[in-house]
Order: C-alpha cells, then structure tokens, then sequence
C-alpha cells in the first residue's frame, strides 16, 4: 500500500481504500462520512453494509458488494473483506500479493456489539491499524456496566419527571445503544430527524433494536418527561432542543472515558461506549494477528508507534484524512 | 468510603447547583458525623499534609500497570489530572480483600498514617488501596492521595447545604466555617448545632468582599452616600484581638508570625476587637509594590534583612468587633468613627476616605490611581452591614483599566481539569531586536469555541515538544491585559507582568507587528 494524493492505494490490485477523492475502484471499510465519499466510479463493499452505503452515496452510485471472507481477484493481488465489529458493515481489508498479507482494519473494535458482526483476527504480515484511542487511560468499562448506568440514568430521570436526552453518533452508536438496551428493557425511544433513516437500515438487517418513533411525529405539546430520545451531538445547543424543556443530558463516547472531556462539554452524565478499539484491544490483535510491521493511522499514532517499536514490532505511522470525532 | 464516593460522583456529574446541594443535604443528614466532618473538609477545598512524594507515586504506578514511564507521562497529559490518570491505568481486582471502612476511619487508621511509613511500605499500602477500591472510591482515594478533591463545589454551596440541613442561617454556618474546621465529630455537630455556640478565640469572621462596578457609578445614586477608599494592593487580611493577637489571610491561611510588627501594634489595642484591613509593604508616604510583598508572605520567620527590605502597614479598612461584641449588623458610618479612634499614622493606620465632592471628583480620583501604586477605588455604602462574602450592592471595586499589549503566542501547554487535553496554558513573547522574548503565561480569557480553534492549530502548527509543552509558529497576537509590570531578576525579559490574562485576540494583527519588550520595559515601576 502506498499514499497518494486521493488516498491509500494498492498498485499491485489498482485500487483504493476509503480514498477522500473520486477515482476509479474504491474498496470501502466501511459507511461513515469519512470513509465513505462519493464521487468514484465503482466501490467494492461488505454485502451487509449496502443499505448504509446507498444511503450515503445515493441509488446510483456503483456498488459491488462481497461476503466476508469471500477472495476476489484485483490484479496480481488477491482480495477479500473480513468482518471489523464496528457498525453494521463494516469490512477489514485483506490483501495478499505473492503470498505477503497486508490487512487495512478500517475502524474496529473488539468488544462484543449485537447490532454487528464480530471482529475477525485476519492473520498478516503488515497491519494498518486506527489509532483513535492508542492510548492507556482508553479500557472500556464492560458494556452491561454502562448500560446499567444508562438505566439507572433513565430511572431518575422518570422519577424526576425530566427528558433524557440522550447525544450520541447518527450511525453505528445509536443503534448499538439500542440493541443493547432491548435485551433489558421494552420501551419506545424517541429519535433525532437525523437518526431515523439510518435506523431504518439496521431494522431492514433485522438487528434486534428498541422500538423507536420520531419526535417530530409527535404533537408540539407533548411532554417527554422522563422518557429517552436519541439526538446526534450537533443538537446539543440547538433550537430543537427547546422541546425537551429542563432535560437532564448525557453523550455516549469513548471519549467520556476522560472526565475533563466530559466536563468541558457540560453534559450531566457521560457514558463511555465506543465504536473503536480501546487500547488492550489494539495490544491484543497486533498480537494476534502476528503482524511484523505495523502502520498507524488517525488518532494517538505516536504513542503506538513508539510503544510498539519498544517491543520488536516495526511500526511508523501513517497520516491519512480519515478521523473526527465519530469516536 | 462508599457514601462518600457515591457523593463525589454525584456532584461531579451534576451541573445544576440545586441538585448538588440535596446531594449534600442527602450525605451530610445519613452519613455518621466523623465522616461528615471529614466530607466538609475536603469539600471545601481542605487538605492534609503531603503524605506520599509525587515521584514515588509515579514509580509505584509504572510498577503496577507495567507500562513504561514515558507513556505513562503521555497519558497523563492527555488525561490532565494525577489521581485521574492513576485511576484509568490501575484495575480493581475482585479477588483482592474488599475495603469496607467509613470514611473518616479510612483517614484515621490508613491514609494519615502513610507519613510515618517508609517509601517502600508506602508503595505497598498504596498499590494493596489500588487493587482493593473500585474505580469509583479508587479514584477518590488517589484524589486524597494527591491533595484534594475539588469537585466544583464551592464553599457556599456546602455552606447553603449545612444551613438546609441544620435550619440555621447560612451567615452562622459561614462564620463558623471560617478559620480551622478541625475535621471531627464534635466539630460537625458545633457546626449545625441550633443556637449560639461559643466559638474559638481565633475564629475569624468571614469576609465581605466587594463586587466589580461594571455600570456607570451615577447609578449607585449620590455620591455622598457612599465611602471612597483606595484600592491597595496588598494582602487582605484580618487582625483579631482577643487575648492574644491572630492574624488570618482572606484566604482563612494563618498569617502569624509573618508579620510580626504588625502583631507588635496590636498589642496596644484595646482586648476584644477585630479590625478588617490590608497589609501593605510600605515606606515613607507610599505602598511597595506588590512584588516585594509576595517575598514576605512565604517567610514564617522574617530575617532583620526581610524586616528592612519590606517594613509593612495594616491598612484598616473596618472594625468587625469592639469589646467583644459583633458589629457587623452596624451602619460602616458607626463602625468606622470607633476605628478611627482605634488606630494612628504608624504601623496600623486608617484607610483614609479619598475627597468625595462627587462623582467627578472620584472619577479623576480614580485615573491617578496607577501613579499612587493602587488599583482604584473601593467604594462603600456609608449605611451598609459587614455581610458574608460577595454579596452585590453596598461594596464595589472600581478599578482603573488595565495596561495592555499586543504580544505573540509562541508556547502553549494542556491545561487540567476540565481544560485536560486542551492546549489552553499559553506562554507570549514581544520583540526584543529580532527576537521573541517569553513575558508573560495567560491561562483566561478566550471562550470555548476560540479555544477549541486556536487548540486544533497549535496541534497543527507545532515546531518542537519539550515534554507537555509545544513552541509553535510565531503567527498569532493576543491583546493582553494585566494590572502592573515590575522589574524582576527571576525573568528572562528582566520584566515580571501580575494577573497577565488575554483580553481579546488580534486576528487583525500580523504578528511582526506586535509590540516591543521596550514599550513594556517602559511601564515597569
């Protein structure tokens, strides 16, 4: 794999991953903004994540979809999408040219998720690994842990009579949020404009969600005392939020892991639930894998890199356009 | 120790000051009083003498995560918070024997007797607390552990706490709050007990302090009602006689010993009497700088050398007290007649009322105030009570605009709390000849959103990092206030700035452009 201007491209197989400019043969990881632009010719993608793709790059664009583990031939390499565990869809790369393995992991993480398939250890000779939370304060509390919280949260604020407003990411946390708490509760979730189609497409996969209904479906009137509505962060501050009269609010990153991060957002309460890997996990399938190179993009690079050089593994880093906060 | 970490988180995630009060009420009326005493010592911002060094706790956690000590440091500047990053990078272990004390025996028989200990045996206790708590009261611990909690809860809202729970007035609660809250049980009960309940002999009252006068002052009505005095530049503090002399700081730190001819002067005043004033260096007819003052203040023994170089004054602003009876509910105009009579032109002296023909008479008062070595006026209602605290409407400060200068941003650093992992800690240089010279550090003044930009390009713009700190681009020029410059051998530029802050940035302003080391030398006393 090398970087051009339009992104990480293999010249053994002529293509692209995730490139941030049109070109002629893109292989997609997966259905975030950042990953997934428009404007190329014909994207290869997981099979799974086809409905979340067409959403973001519309019914023409051309799209070529693949089971996992299921090897194509581009060029002289040998190519094939291996499950990633970080939203619906979502594919890590494996490339094999005379008989060296490169894996692109795109996002992932390790923990289990039940509105997606589960990470897949691709063994391989050089890993390009995401590095958003390459760092060791970043261990994820255990998911029923959190979702107690989130009930507990819930709870008072019925009591209270106040709205829970729940921020979190449009794609991939708020479905996960709801998958999670359907194997504990059965109540309607109200939804954020933004988030309703992408729900939609996880309720085409048949992914095990909470039922969910529009606010804007709702009378003007209507009182969200002590119910839970989902929003995407940029509706935090904003004239939408004026429905929710004193609600109590909370987000669910990664990023609440830290409680500086938390505080300076003025959310009430912070619930750390990530799409990404935490640092154990990162550590664990570098290890794993077998990987003796190892290629760091976005995020904490410089920690990893120099971690893992400490440790006999070759590492350097990588800079791509991929990152944000989706986190 | 449960409780009472199940307290911290709840005022650690609320932000609505109602609700951190109940949590309070709540904690305060269930816990048993030896926990609660030690709760309102932490809370308001108390702490107990250092008992681990800061580099054995370091040493024990790359021990215990195994991890090494440079990424260590990294997350800890990401994380931006001691305690915190100990938390995050130690795990409770559940087959570990659970840590069942209270609170206050918690303190009592573990943590306070770690200064006794060994560094070895230290580590020891310290890395056995780590595997036993879970993270809530892990991180609680590493909080005591590394000083205090500070969990944005000031001491008026524990105050507003204790006066809801015990149905006593919070001014009672405040006073008996001020000076040293010895962390006990009896203490606690004395503290919400209904009631006059004598009080130390060294108990200070709490002070009133006065508000910043934003509008015109034509809207405090006549100018004859009200008492204009300097605005020194000093320590305030409080004298109190009664039986022997106590001086204490505003910041309720004991100042005796430190200023022992003050201590001399009010020996000669009457027994029973608390005088509310500020000390000043001072020599001849004029205030030292408040640079030459802040070398006394960490002196618990002054040397003759100290004596001489700064002499000081208590410049009495008020009469709390007199024959030991509680003034505070009278007129400042009766209280003020009884200080004059207190006190004389040497080491304790009246704050003389500034001319007050007007407003327009204070007002040109005011601009050669900088001249005078003051900050402005103070101005006092001549019918107002000595009240508690910041409390708006009979005390203001007016104080003269500050000196400003236009300087580069050339250094910045990730600030703490919840600045953590934001680069909110800047370092400005001015031109001397063709080169930037550091003057001053500025932490305030620029609002989220401008930190959140200026923050995405330093990480951008970074030249070098020497540890937490990045230099970055000479590119972008703040306008700086700052209230007084003075010459100083302790600084690079040869210049010292006080409370430099950033008053806005000059996105106008190429950064060529910026003033010169020269033009601030000039302003320097």
């Amino acid at each position: 794999m090398v970087l051009r201007p339009e992104g990480m491209y293999c010249p053994a197989g002529d293509f692209y991953i995730d490139p941030w400019r049109g070109v002629d043969r893109a292989v997609l990881t997966h259905g975030h903004a950042d990953h997934a632009r428009p404007g190329s010719a014909l994207y290869h993608a997981a099979e799974s994540g086809l409905g979340l793709l067409r959403h973001r790059l519309g019914a023409d664009a051309h799209i070529v979809t693949h089971a996992y583990s299921a090897p194509v031939g581009f060029g002289d390499a040998r190519v094939s999408l291996h499950s990633a565990g970080h939203i619906l869809g979502s594919s890590q790369v494996r490339i094999e040219v005379d008989g060296e393995v490169w894996v692109v992991t795109g996002d992932y993480k390790r923990d289990a998720d039940p509105s997606c398939a589960p990470f897949e250890v691709v063994p391989c000779d050089t890993l390009i690994t995401e590095a958003t939370f390459a760092l060791p304060c970043y261990r994820w509390p255990p998911m029923a842990a959190v979702v107690d919280e989130m009930l507990e949260w819930w709870d008072r604020c019925a009591r209270e009579k106040l709205p829970a407003v729940l921020f979190c990411y449009a794609l991939g946390k708020a479905q996960r949020v709801l998958a999670e708490l359907a194997q504990r509760v059965e109540r309607t979730v109200y939804l954020h404009g933004a988030m309703t189609p992408l729900v939609q497409r996880y309720r085409d996969a048949k992914m095990p969600m909470l039922p969910t209904e529009p606010v804007s479906e709702s009378k003007r009137a209507r009182d969200f005392a002590g119910e839970l509505i989902l929003a995407p962060p940029s509706a935090a501050g904003s004239p939408w939020m004026r429905r929710f009269n004193s609600a109590s609010t909370a987000f669910a990153s990664g990023w609440m892991q830290i409680r500086g991060n938390r505080r300076r957002r003025g959310y009430d309460r912070g619930f750390v639930v990530s799409d990404h890997s935490d640092w154990p996990g990162l550590i664990r399938t570098i290890d794993e894998c077998g990987a003796r190179r190892v290629l760091a993009t976005h995020g904490n690079t410089d920690a990893l890199v120099r971690y893992l050089n400490e440790r006999g593994i070759a590492a350097a880093a990588l800079k791509t356009e991929f990152g944000g906060d989706d986190a | 120790m449960k409780a009472f970490a199940a307290l911290y988180a709840r005022l650690d995630q609320s932000t609505a000051t109602g609700d951190k009060v109940s949590a309070m009420v709540e904690y305060f009326g269930s816990a048993p009083p030896g926990d609660a005493a030690w709760a309102v010592h932490w809370l308001t911002g108390g702490r107990v003498k250092r008992l681990v060094r800061s580099t054995d706790l370091r040493r024990w956690l790359i021990e215990a995560s195994t991890l090494p000590e440079w990424l260590i440091d990294d997350t800890y500047a990401h994380v931006g918070d001691l305690a915190e990053t100990i938390t995050l990078l130690t795990q409770h272990d559940p087959a570990a024997p659970p840590q069942d004390t209270s609170l206050a025996g918690f303190i009592a028989t573990e943590l306070l007797p770690l200064a006794k200990l060994t560094p070895e045996a230290q580590g020891a206790v310290v890395r056995r607390w780590w595997q036993s708590f879970s993270d809530r009261e892990r991180f609680v611990v590493n909080k005591l552990l590394t000083g205090g909690l500070r969990v944005g809860v000031s001491r008026l809202l524990v105050v507003q706490a204790l006066a809801k729970l015990s149905g006593q007035p919070s001014d009672l609660i405040a006073h008996r709050l001020s000076g040293d809250f010895q962390p006990t049980f009896q203490a606690f009960a004395q503290l919400i007990a209904p009631g006059d309940v004598a009080m130390d002999a060294d108990k200070p009252y709490p002070f009133f302090l006065a508000s910043p006068l934003e509008q015109a002052p034509e809207s405090l009505g006549a100018a004859s009602d009200w008492l204009a005095e300097w605005k020194w530049d000093g320590i305030r503090a409080q004298l109190i006689v009664r039986g022997g002399v106590r001086l204490w700081s505003r910041g309720e730190e004991r100042l005796d010993g430190r200023f022992p001819e003050i201590e001399r002067a009010a020996a000669a005043l009457p027994d029973g009497c608390v005088l509310d004033g500020e000390i000043l260096g001072w020599i001849g007819a004029a205030p030292l700088p408040f640079s030459r003052l802040q070398k006394r203040i960490g002196r618990l023994k002054p040397g003759a050398k100290t004596l001489a170089d700064c002499p000081v004054v208590f410049m009495a602003y008020d009469l709390i007290e007199y024959q030991r009876a509680d003034l505070r509910q009278r007129p400042l105009r009766e209280r003020r007649q009884l200080l004059d009579s207190l006190v004389d032109a040497s080491t304790l002296r009246l704050s003389e009322p500034v001319p007050n023909d007007g407003w327009a008479t204070l007002e040109a008062a005011r601009n050669g105030a900088r001249e005078r070595g003051v900050e402005g006026l103070i101005l006092k209602r001549w019918d107002s009570a000595y009240a508690t605290g910041r409390r708006r409407g009979d005390w203001w400060k007016w104080k003269i605009a500050p000196l400003t200068i236009d300087a580069v941003l050339i250094y910045a650093q990730a600030g703490h709390g919840r600045r953590s992992n934001l680069y909110t800690d800047y370092t400005f240089a001015l031109w001397h000849g063709d080169e930037l010279v550091p003057v001053a550090k500025a932490y305030s003044g620029l609002n989220d959103e401008e930190i959140a930009k200026l923050d995405r390009w330093i990480r951008a713009h970074t030249l070098e990092r020497f540890g937490p700190v990045r230099s970055v681009e000479a590119f972008h020029v703040f306008e700086l206030a700052f209230e007084g410059v003075n010459r100083s051998t302790r600084h690079k530029s040869g210049i010292a700035v006080r409370f430099p802050r950033i008053l806005r940035w000059r996105t106008d302003k190429p950064f060529r452009e910026a003033d010169r080391l020269e033009t601030l030398a000039k302003l320097a006393q």
